[in-house]
């Protein structure tokens, strides 16, 4: 098969804005939706739906709300553990005080609880930038795990300080609790990241989008053409906790079920998730995915590798990890900020000329 | 108090002049102890090419920083449209149809060509933050219409070939006509241009001076435009405003400038480059 854009003539603006303008890329996508829809839940089992499935569905619509205000609107944020720990306590109140609630309402006010929460954490941003930004954002990190261990309400006054999700069903299916069948769960967890990813391309494309990356590359430029700067940072950080806040709920509510908020949702959350976003590529919600992908399967496939295979010690595998993950930061920071996405794309353009590259 | 009066004229090659579309009257602008400006009026008329030149830091580009809301100035009044202007936010004064391009170019480094020039489209993009997130129906149908007003002005400004290049790689004159093709976009009423043709050379000049022509006379803008090179305001303007140290030295047309003693004595008096 081969990887071709000739032939495929764009007829209509319309046509030539769709998010694969490509028709083989089209293809490919539906076909990887029907995989993820028609075909996984049938063959899941629980050790890869732990280990892989479930946190990369996760924390790929982390990364999108991430990729959202870095990427796109150049706001840096060190906060993502924190707003993350706001969906999730927000979900446990939710869940805890009206159990008739169903999932899906309880997790989508979840993410517009985190909006609010994100929306007032992101006042700063329009006085200050870069790097006093990200110190702003690591003070709301520290400030709302504080929070959440300090003042028992948001843990219903619990004796161990951690909160607990509590079985309830949709159609008659668990989907938390210990009786949820992972099926169901990675059901779930799907629902949720087609749709907030096509929202997000939908935003990104559009006026939206262009307004958030306007402000990132120039924002006095931006401003004197138009865009209103307190608005378009403020959506950025409203949606983008949007995300982070359902990705935070998911976490706690289907994947681990208890949580305990220091270890859960601590400041190496809030980097893992930058990570995944520098190295997927800043400013690509294909990136996000990719970045999502990249950082829950490394540990997975160095333990293979490393421990059960060649039979190295754990703790040297888990330092081989730190290196590969710090290594592919600097590279990708100083060469390539497109990250995973412009290599990916890069591939794409030499195999569309292949084989006569000239 | 009201803005100036005057009758419309046809200027020989066709365009009509009307009355004051915007007036500044008595502005003075300080920076600290510096006076960027001092006590300056001048107007400009529907559909004229204003030309603003004087040397370097005379504070031709603090009067456009003025106009476009980005400075507010110690006294002096902005009138815009026959009302007297607030003190307003640069996103607000680009919302009543004054567009502009700067100096040393400001545009989205990150961004291709056309979403550089579908930005400036912003104010004609009504769809709400739902009807974006869904891009079913109207915000589709409103990218699509807004896209064909980029289409056409990337035609009139010949740029279609670097569509959808990233701006960061085009060389320096195409990035000038760009950021052109940004502000005309916009549809405005009233284009600032500031230093629209420094760096150029000879050809690229002729360009941009046949585009700053042609869309006066086809889209009937009205052109506020600081340039440097005498000869070019000459050929391109209907009224000048020399400025020399913050102030106002001559205004009128460009042979009554031309004859100026002041200004003539302004301008060999400045080494230029
Ligand atoms: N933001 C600013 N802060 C301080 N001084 C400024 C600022 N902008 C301009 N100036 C000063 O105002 C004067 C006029 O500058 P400018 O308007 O850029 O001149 P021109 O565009 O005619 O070359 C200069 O002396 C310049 O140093
Ligand atoms: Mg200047």
């Amino acid at each position: 098969m081969f990887y071709r854009e000739a032939g495929d003539f764009k007829t209509s603006y319309a046509a030539d804005n769709q998010t694969f303008p490509i028709a083989f890329d089209r293809y490919r996508y539906y076909f990887v939706l029907f995989i993820a829809i028609a075909v996984i839940p049938f063959v899941v089992n629980e050790y890869w739906a732990n280990a892989l499935l479930l946190p990369f569905l996760i924390y790929a619509i982390a990364a999108i709300g991430l990729n959202i205000l870095t990427g796109y609107c150049g706001q840096v944020s060190l906060g993502t553990g924190g707003f993350m720990a706001v969906g999730a306590y927000a979900t446990y109140k939710l869940m805890t005080a009206f159990p008739g609630l169903d999932m899906v309402t309880i997790t989508f006010l979840s993410g517009f609880i985190t909006a609010g929460v994100g929306v007032l954490f992101g006042l700063p941003s329009l006085r200050i930038k870069g790097f006093y930004l990200a110190v702003a954002t690591l003070a709301a990190q520290f400030f709302l795990v504080w929070l959440f261990n300090r003042v028992p309400w948001f843990y219903n006054y619990s004796a161990s300080g951690q909160i607990n999700a509590p079985e309830r069903t949709m159609f008659g299916l668990a989907v938390t609790g210990p009786n949820a069948e992972v099926w169901v769960k990675y059901l779930f967890c799907l629902f949720f990241v087609i749709l907030l990813a096509w929202v997000a391309r939908n935003l990104t494309r559009g006026t939206v989008g262009r307004q958030w990356m306007a402000i990132r590359d120039m924002d006095i430029a931006a401003e004197i053409i138009g865009v209103n700067p307190l608005k378009a940072k403020l959506t950025a950080f409203a949606i983008s906790s949007f995300y982070v806040g359902i990705s935070g709920a998911l976490l706690f509510s289907v994947f681990l079920g208890a949580v305990e908020v220091g270890e859960a949702f601590g400041i190496t959350k809030s980097f893992l998730v930058l990570f995944m976003v520098i190295i997927g590529g800043l400013g690509s919600i294909f990136g996000s995915f990719a970045g999502a992908a990249f950082l829950v399967l490394l540990p997975v496939a160095l333990k293979v590798l490393g421990v059960d295979t060649l039979g190295w010690p754990t703790d040297i595998v888990a330092h081989f990890q730190l290196v590969i993950v710090g290594g592919l930061i600097i590279f990708f920071l100083i060469v390539e900020p497109h990250g995973l996405a412009q290599l990916w794309r890069l591939a794409k353009e030499k195999l569309r000329l292949w084989p006569f590259p000239h | 108090m009201t803005m100036m009066q005057y009758e419309p004229y046809e200027t020989p090659d066709g365009r009509t002049i009307g009355n004051t579309l915007m007036e500044m009257k008595n502005i003075t602008l300080r920076f600290g102890g510096v006076v960027a400006i001092q006590d300056i009026s001048f107007d400009i008329r529907e559909g004229e090419i204003r030309a603003i030149i004087g040397p370097n830091g005379a504070g031709k580009s603090s009067m456009l920083n003025v106009i476009s809301g980005f400075y507010n100035p110690q006294e002096g009044d902005v009138w815009f449209r026959g009302t007297k202007r607030p003190p307003m936010r640069p996103y607000l004064v680009a919302r009543q149809g004054i567009a502009r391009t700067f100096q040393n170019i400001a545009l989205f480094d990150g961004m291709s060509v056309l979403d550089n020039i579908m930005t400036g489209r912003l104010n004609h993009m009504k769809t709400g933050f739902l009807g974006q997130a869904i891009w079913w129906g109207k915000a589709e149908k409103e990218e699509t219409l807004n896209r064909e007003k980029a289409e056409e002005i990337i035609d009139f400004l010949e740029i279609q070939s670097i569509r959808k290049t990233p701006v960061g790689r085009l060389p320096y004159g195409l990035k000038k006509r760009v950021e052109l093709a940004r502000a005309l976009v916009a549809e405005p009423e009233l284009l600032l241009l500031d230093e629209p043709m420094a760096g150029m050379n000879v050809e690229e000049k002729e360009d941009m001076s046949r585009f700053i022509l042609d869309v006066n006379d086809e889209y009937g803008t009205t052109i506020a435009l600081i340039e440097h090179d005498m000869g070019v305001v000459m050929d391109l303007s209907d009224r000048v405003v020399v400025m020399d140290y913050g102030k106002k030295i001559g205004d009128g047309t460009p042979d009554e400038v031309r004859n100026n003693q002041e200004v003539i004595d302004a301008y060999l008096g400045v080494a230029h480059d």
